[in-house]
């Protein structure tokens, strides 16, 4: 991950749900605060979304899913992720995730989970404290 | 005249009674909007519908506090139901012959599950079957191939065969039920096991009612569940509508919908427009095809969104059936009637629903399935108050139903045709949604039509201001959503939630395998070689060996497979 600079963030939505409305806006929010973000657009598999966080030497990934698979495919980017040493990002979940959920995903790696209604405001808080404790 | 002394009253109802109040009581706000940005007025007079050449001073705008439109005439603007332009609805008696269909949008897991499920919702009370795909189904991939994993059942009812298709159905006689179905890119497969499923059934095609959404468009720029590129998108969209014509006469061939596109954040004017201009651009596609448009035209059917203001949204609706009938008689030569038509079936807002404190959600959809009723739809869904967690439960979907119902057979607003008709702010206001939506309707003209202003991106960047505009002011605190930035509550309870059966994926592969096993793989192949051959052939009617392929158990996934392999893939555009 960057060592300074930018928080850069990828904003991707993994698997085939195409709802990407709260993607967009958390994108474009996280712009506003000053962030440098990359949306991959619908379909990504969580190998292209390692690779993406590779090549633009992502500090955070963050994923959308609101069709159910998220149980599945956010513990997969997180796998990915780590294979190619990038173990260090912070990756982070929204969308439709049933609380019931959380505790496995965070288990899995997943830092946090940001379900409907959160403020874009504390999503950016929550990654630039984040990443501040991940930069040193 | 009458309009000068009601004007005289009203500027001295300003000046004295509200200037009294004002001076000591501001109001809550400085400016009140819909949730599309319009204007809320203070009041609402005759004089809005007076027109600026009701004599009254130049300059001086009408209580309301929008710049007067022209003079309303009853005739024109908001005439008799069932007739031109239909403002006040498409049927003379609306409710008073038949209450709106009622009809959930249902499906998970297996077609055996997904079966049950219709059963219960037609036992209490029902009226019309719609169903929910899951999205491999949607995305033309069977249930096991690698790009499903982790979705198969998830949203939907997975179908990878007729055979799915058989037992989604087993039980329900489709010469009875009305059936919509929610699938775009491969429409035209599922339709086809659907004639095939009907045609094991004894149900005569001519006898088959229903809808198959059908709306490539929407899905490039709201939904996402395209495959292919748009231009073959438009082929199979016109091939489908041309089938139903000959065949399914009691079909709707496509269902034009508004619903994602509002769901995405666009605001109510630009989901009556970007609805309505896609309407155009499938209506001169289907004339390009060859088809008379008074052929197809009485068989289009829409979709719209029932969201939470309430005002709005009844305007909207009246709006958007006056604009189609104006663009299908003025613009797009149709001569039938029928084909003037605006027919609707709306969903209660899904965006609206709340996570926090889920019961409120029952007052919200309840709210919006009343404005879509005073709105005069032919068809309604309404929410469950668990949708912001989960698919409904069987209770969670009964109270959604029932909400339909207590509106139907108690509220009394079903007894009279258009009952707000007359309203002067519901008629100002349906004025005004039906000119803004046409300012945008030239815009996208200018831009080449309705696929070249996708192709542009120009649909999708209006799409996301509005979704970001709308967020900034939720944030902000300049609206307020009950129980998320107002009102809120810590540690609450969640109801029990539908879980769909996490083998769901592993039983689907079983049975795909077995219908793979039974086959006749030769009739299979050769089916899929006769589609590939009428695909590359442009031109060519697809839906036939469509029908074949499905009725020799060929799957989705390997149909859609050919077909990619011709049209190739969507990449995305606009972003």
């Amino acid at each position: 991950m960057a060592r300074s600079g930018p928080i850069r963030v990828i904003v991707a939505k993994p698997g085939l749900d195409g709802h990407d409305r709260g993607a967009k806006v958390v994108a474009r929010a996280l712009r506003d605060a000053g962030m440098e973000v990359i949306y991959t657009g619908l379909r990504q598999t969580p190998e292209r979304i390692a690779e993406a966080a590779l090549d633009e030497d992502a500090d955070v990934v963050g994923l959308s899913s609101l069709s159910g698979a998220h149980r599945v495919l956010f513990p997969r980017v997180v796998d990915e992720l780590r294979k190619r040493g990038l173990g260090d990002v912070i990756v982070i979940g929204g969308g439709i995730i049933p609380a019931g959920d959380t505790p496995a995903l965070i288990q899995a790696g997943v830092r946090a989970v940001f379900g409907p209604g959160s403020p874009t405001s504390e999503i950016a808080e929550f990654i630039r404290g984040a990443v501040k404790e991940r930069r040193g | 005249m009458a309009t000068d002394g009601t004007r005289a009253a009203g500027e001295r109802w300003e000046r004295d009674t509200l200037g009294r109040v004002l001076r000591r009581f501001p109001e809550r706000q400085e400016r009140f909007e819909t949730l599309s940005g319009l204007e809320a007025g203070r009041l609402y007079t005759p004089l809005d519908l007076a027109g600026p050449g009701s004599g009254a001073a130049e300059g001086s705008p009408p209580a309301g506090g929008e710049a007067a439109a022209p003079a309303h005439d009853y005739v024109r603007d908001e005439g008799f139901p069932g007739e031109f332009p239909f403002t006040r609805g498409i049927q003379p008696t609306m409710y008073r012959g038949r209450l709106w269909t009622m009809r959930q949008y249902a499906g998970f897991g297996s077609a055996a599950e997904t079966n049950r499920r219709f059963k219960y919702l037609l036992e209490q009370g029902q009226t019309g079957l719609s169903v929910a795909f899951d999205l491999p189904t949607q995305i033309g991939y069977d249930s096991d191939d690698p790009l499903a994993e982790g979705e198969v059942g998830k949203v939907g009812v997975a179908i990878d065969t007729l055979a799915d298709m058989e037992t989604l159905f087993d039980g329900i006689p489709l010469a009875k039920v009305s059936t919509s179905m929610t699938i775009n890119a491969p429409a035209s497969i599922l339709l086809a096991m659907y004639a095939v499923v009907a045609e094991k059934q004894g149900a005569p095609l001519d006898k088959l009612s229903g809808t198959i959404q059908n709306d490539i468009l929407k899905e490039y720029v709201a939904r996402g569940t395209y495959i292919f590129p748009p231009e073959p998108s438009m082929r199979l969209v016109t091939d489908l509508i041309a089938y139903c014509a000959e065949s399914l006469p009691v079909w709707n061939s496509i269902s034009i919908s508004g619903y994602h596109i509002r769901e995405a954040g666009s605001t109510a004017v630009q989901e009556v427009a970007f609805t309505l201009a896609n309407g155009v651009a499938y209506v001169q596609a289907a004339k390009r095809a060859g088809l008379d448009v008074d052929t197809f035209g009485p068989r289009l059917s829409f979709f719209f969104n029932g969201h939470i203001d309430f005002l709005e949204e009844v305007a909207k609706f009246r709006a958007a059936r006056r604009l189609w009938a104006r663009l299908m008689r003025d613009r797009l030569g149709a001569k039938d009637p029928r084909s003037w038509m605006l027919r609707f079936h709306t969903q209660t807002a899904g965006s609206s629903l709340t996570a926090q404190q889920p019961l409120n959600n029952v007052v919200r959809t309840a709210l919006e399935a009343l404005a879509a009723v005073l709105g005069g739809t032919q068809s309604l869904h309404t929410n469950s108050f668990d949708e912001a967690l989960a698919l409904p439960s069987e209770d969670s979907v009964r109270v959604a139903l029932r909400t339909q119902q207590i509106i139907g057979h108690e509220s009394g607003v079903a007894d009279s045709v258009d009952p707000l008709g007359g309203a002067y702010l519901i008629e100002s206001l349906t004025d005004r949604i039906e000119a803004e939506a046409l300012r945008y309707i030239d815009e996208i003209d200018r831009l080449g039509g309705a696929v070249a202003a996708i192709e542009k991106g120009f649909v999708q960047k209006e799409i996301e201001d509005s979704a970001y505009r709308y967020q900034r002011l939720v944030e902000e605190g300049r609206r307020t959503v009950v129980g998320v930035n107002a009102f809120q509550v810590e540690d609450e309870k969640m109801p029990p939630l539908l879980e769909v059966d996490p083998e769901v994926g592993r039983r689907q592969m079983a049975t795909l395998s077995e219908v793979r096993a039974r086959r006749d793989a030769k009739a299979v192949t050769s089916s899929l070689e006769a589609l590939r051959e009428a695909a590359v052939a442009t031109g060519t009617a697809l839906m036939p060996r469509i029908v074949d392929a499905v009725r020799r158990y060929a799957s989705l996934g390997e149909i859609c497979h050919v077909l990619r392999g011709v049209f190739g893939e969507y990449a995305g555009a606009g972003r």
